[in-house]
């Protein structure tokens, strides 16, 4: 099952801890790891379930593409890196 | 009067109070992060708080106990847009621009980026987006003005009949209901904007009013910073003039207006659209006591400059006294005056930009 990790900074909010969640695509996957967790998924998603404009998410190493439809493939063995885009001032 | 100013910055959430020594720094919170817009309960004490996360998006947090605990609320947000819906502007809330309290327990309303209008009836714990002002057709005439999308920036709450509020878009004009939000009447009539084509300058569904404040003791007195222009209206919002008298000059963000005289309002101008410092390099404010006929410029504890702080729309406040004003600059600089503006003194401090001040005990 692929493997899905927060980046520490929501540790200042909640606690993440890195879980697997069932799943053939990124929706699929942060839909399973988010079901019960409305709080974390509004840190991470907007109001229409799109990746936050200054998120991003990495499928073993590979930047997501499909920033709307979260449609990018997961395998059971990939690992899903939620992070912060960089910006800053 | 009020001994409190809540601070909205750039980086935190500043607690000013006055004791025995003079105004200081009592508390901060939310420190580093963006907070939008502020108010308190008076119904309640409840204070809330909207941030703006860079990453994490619109947060709103609430304290019953004046700040030493706050709890996480659900954040205004918009429902799911079906698809194929075709919008000019996106269903997301990028910001809370302000935020009131109803006048009725546990009624809140949340004035966003990118034009809606939420409200929540149960003190934040949901919230609902206002259809029946998102859906009317003129709503998608909205533009940005300093922002990407169009944002409501003022909601003024008839305080003796609270289902009456009159709204301001940036850039949408004013909206006015009598039922709490079931039925909207454009308003505006009479401002106009220069920087549109000629055709379009009076037209009601573009104006850039930049903030519209309400007298607390005559509701139906509002007064208006517009882009281009002071106007006034004395009956809610619906017809107004402009007041021509207002210098050094017409562009300004902010306006106060007294909470129980209703011809006695303050600005704090600036250059021109294009050049959004004060005159002269010199931060004043302009106060009228006789409903807008003069102005008296002060400058009496201002920096006498070079100085380029602006004071953005939601960063000057007077108290329920009408005594005591406060306001907080781009540039981080906090001012305060207890005899009604005559005299200032500088906050000894340097806080980050200012987006927002209000003290604890506003009436309007």
């Amino acid at each position: 099952m692929p493997k899905v990790q927060f980046t520490g900074q929501l540790q200042r909010f909640m606690a993440v801890p890195t879980e697997e969640a069932d799943g053939a695509t990124v929706r699929a996957v942060l839909d399973n790891f988010l079901r019960d967790n409305a709080r974390l998924r509004g840190y991470v998603l907007d109001d229409q379930g799109a990746l936050r404009r200054h998120m991003t998410v990495f499928v073993s190493g590979r930047m997501l593409t499909d920033r709307a439809g979260l449609s990018d493939p997961v395998t059971p063995d990939d690992e899903v890196y939620v992070l912060q885009a960089l910006s800053g001032g | 009067m009020s001994d409190r100013i809540l601070v909205g910055t750039r980086k935190g959430l500043f607690d000013i109070r006055r004791g025995a020594g003079g105004w200081g720094i009592l508390k901060v919170s939310f420190l580093g992060d963006p907070v939008s817009a502020v108010c308190r309960d008076p119904l309640s004490g409840a204070i809330y708080a909207a941030l703006a996360l860079g990453h994490f998006g619109v947060k709103l947090w609430m304290t019953a106990d004046d700040g030493n605990t706050w709890l996480e609320r659900p954040a205004p947000a918009f429902p799911p847009k079906s698809d194929g819906l075709e919008d000019p502007h996106p269903w997301t809330v990028h910001s809370v621009w302000t935020m009131e309290t109803g006048g009725v327990q546990g009624r809140l309303w949340a004035g966003t980026i990118s034009g809606g209008l939420l409200r929540s009836d149960d003190a934040g714990g949901s919230w609902n987006l206002v259809k029946t002002l998102w859906e009317r057709p003129e709503r998608r005439e909205w533009f940005g003005g300093g922002a990407d999308h169009p944002g409501i920036h003022s909601l003024c709450v008839d305080p003796r009949f609270p289902d009456r509020v009159a709204l301001g878009v940036s850039c949408g004009g004013v909206w006015t209901t009598s039922d709490a939000g079931e039925t909207w009447r454009l308003g505006g009539k009479g401002i106009y904007a220069e920087f549109v084509p000629p055709e379009r300058r009076d037209d009601p569904r573009i104006q850039d009013v930049h903030r519209i404040v309400q007298c607390h003791a005559a509701p139906e007195t509002l007064w208006c910073q517009h882009h281009n222009g002071v106007f006034k209206s004395d009956d809610r919002g619906i017809n107004w003039r402009e007041i021509t008298a207002i210098k050094p000059s017409k562009l300004g963000f902010a306006v106060a207006v007294h909470p129980t005289d209703p011809r006695s309002a303050w600005f704090v101008p600036a250059v021109k659209d294009e050049c959004r410092v004060p005159v002269d390099g010199k931060l004043v404010v302009a106060r009228t006591r006789d409903g807008g006929e003069s102005f008296d410029v002060i400058s009496s504890g201002l920096p006498e400059g070079p100085a380029y702080d602006l004071i953005y729309r939601h960063a000057l406040a007077v108290d329920e006294s009408g005594r005591r004003l406060a306001m907080g600059s781009t540039t981080g600089g906090v001012w305060l005056s207890e005899d009604g503006g005559d005299n200032w003194m500088a906050l000894h401090a340097r806080l980050p930009p200012v987006a927002c001040l209000r003290f604890a005990t506003e009436t309007a």
